[in-house]
């Protein structure tokens, strides 16, 4: 099958690759550029596990194409920690003891980031609600829901 | 037609390891040339925390910190045989077969320590920090990081060590049938709130509190994280999960895990959690296996909170709206 050239911006820093026509992104970003962050589970949009944020929104890169995205900017958990200083959100969740197999990590804190760019005082209503199309196997949710709401709240002191 | 509350209340104790060809786990400690300590299993970590609490234990018998400790797992073509991790044997089997191989290691580096500083390997102590020193006399010391190069580059040690820990196979008493099927027992009891519709069939957790012996816990926290999720994993087996279909006609069984039903993060009930610490006799350091247990009692006590809201036994599971539908149906009909 033909190629098809594609070019954004993964974290911040450009990226050109050559695919297949009906590439995933999940697939590019993996299998392609090294991005091993996002997590392939279900690959037909039920799991949240390959979460990633697209021009600002929450997308499944298992039913994204990757050449739906050319010029677009993508953000995945490999890129959220700065200078070797993790995010309040990884923080926190390793803090709330919020990871176990981990599968479902990237994808959780990729919803939760969308959440809290948004909203950065969520109710523990909106982070349920943020979190539902993710699932975790291991931790019973709620480790991951208190990550999310304390660091909305280590958020909202540095911003204070 | 109304929601009916109701209260359950289940109690357990559960196996630590299996029976079939014997038990066994081994394990291969060595140091690094700098003084850190390897351990080699082919025990799995699959996010239960098996790595940390594999250096907590490596570390606490070596007298070393954890953090000088890499545990190295899961290549079964090249690593130390492993049964494997399963029958919540992991912590029990491979922390035994660790601490034996760590010893082993131990006693190599204070002899070592003991050639280097000209005492005898038994007047000698760890100080936790990565030295060791002679009884009663700290100042009189050396670093493990020396030691170690005094064992690759001087002395020609090697510091290591070998541990295997083996439950031999028990066999059925010919007059009575009994065996001994495992070692220690972890203990577990749950009561659960439930609310039930009894024109839906639908289930409702509202709380569930549950009290997990488990031995000593090696790692509270993390111990925690895994009874807080089991315990969410047994609401989940009680009320939602199978691979049959839901309904009767196979064609409308799930064909894959898209339509294996769980809940999600807004359908959690109130959950407590109380460990209580009963040291075990043969556990590393009194541990016993906390981890398939905690998922367990929640579905029995879950079972008993649903008759005694609407009165129908459920022997089945998942606890399905059809089948209290059904139980309720045939309850009327009397
Ligand atoms: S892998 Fe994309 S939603 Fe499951
Ligand atoms: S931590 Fe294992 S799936 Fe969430």
């Amino acid at each position: 099958m033909a190629k098809v050239p594609v070019q954004f911006t993964l974290n911040g820093s450009e990226k050109a690759e050559f695919i297949e026509s009906g590439t995933t992104l999940l697939h590019a970003l993996r299998d392609k550029i090294g991005d091993m962050s996002p997590k392939g589970a279900c690959h037909q949009g039920t799991c949240g596990a390959c979460s990633v944020i697209i021009d600002g929104e929450l997308r499944l890169s298992c039913l994204t194409l990757a050449e739906t995205c050319n010029g677009a900017a993508i953000r995945t958990t490999a890129g959220l920690a700065e200078g070797g200083v993790l995010h309040p959100l990884q923080r926190a969740f390793l803090d709330a003891f919020a990871t176990q197999c981990g599968f479902c990590t990237p994808g959780m804190i990729m919803a939760a980031k969308v959440l809290l760019d948004r909203t950065p005082n969520p109710s523990r209503e909106a982070v349920v609600e943020a979190l539902s199309g993710n699932i975790c196997r291991c931790t019973g949710y709620e480790p991951i829901i208190q990550a999310v709401l304390t660091a909305a709240r280590a958020n909202s002191q540095n911003a204070a | 037609m109304a929601i009916r509350r109701g209260r359950g209340v289940a109690a357990i104790n559960y196996p630590t390891g299996m029976n079939l060809g014997g038990d066994p786990t081994q394990a291969l400690v060595h140091s690094t040339p700098t003084g850190n300590f390897m351990v080699t299993l082919s025990s799995v970590d699959l996010g239960q925390g098996m790595k940390q609490i594999m250096a907590q234990i490596c570390a606490e018998t070596i007298g070393v910190p954890t953090d000088r400790v890499v545990v190295d797992t899961a290549d079964t073509d090249t690593g130390p045989h492993c049964m494997g991790t399963f029958a919540s044997r992991g912590t029990h089997r491979a922390g035994n077969a660790v601490i034996q191989a760590a010893k082993e290691a131990r006693q190599v580096m204070l002899e070592v320590a003991a050639e280097e500083l000209e005492v005898n390997a038994s007047d000698l102590e760890t100080d936790g920090k990565g030295n060791i020193q002679v009884k009663g006399a700290p100042q009189k010391s050396i670093s493990i990081f020396d030691v170690a190069l005094s064992a690759h580059f001087k002395r020609g040690r090697s510091i290591s060590g070998r541990g295997m820990f083996l439950i031999p196979r028990s066999y059925p008493e010919k007059e009575t049938g009994a065996m001994k099927p495992s070692t220690c027992y972890a203990h577990a009891c749950t009561v659960a709130e439930v609310e039930v519709d009894d024109e839906t069939g639908e289930v409702t957790v509202l709380t569930v509190k549950n009290v997990f012996e488990i031995g000593r816990a090696l790692n509270p926290k993390m111990v925690e994280q895994q009874l807080v999720g089991g315990s969410w994993m047994g609401i989940s087996h009680a009320l939602y999960e199978t691979t049959e279909p839901y309904y009767p006609n196979r064609d409308h069984g799930g064909t894959d895990f898209n339509q294996y039903l769980m809940p999600g993060p807004g359908d959690l009930a109130q959950t407590e959690i109380i460990v209580l610490e009963r040291p075990s006799a043969d556990g590393p350091f009194g541990a016993k296996g906390p981890g398939e247990m905690c998922a367990n009692p929640q579905i029995p006590a879950i079972a008993n909170a649903v008759f005694d809201a609407v009165g129908v036994r459920i022997d089945t599971l998942p606890i399905t709206p059809e089948r209290i539908l059904r139980a309720l149906k045939a309850q009327a009909a009397g």
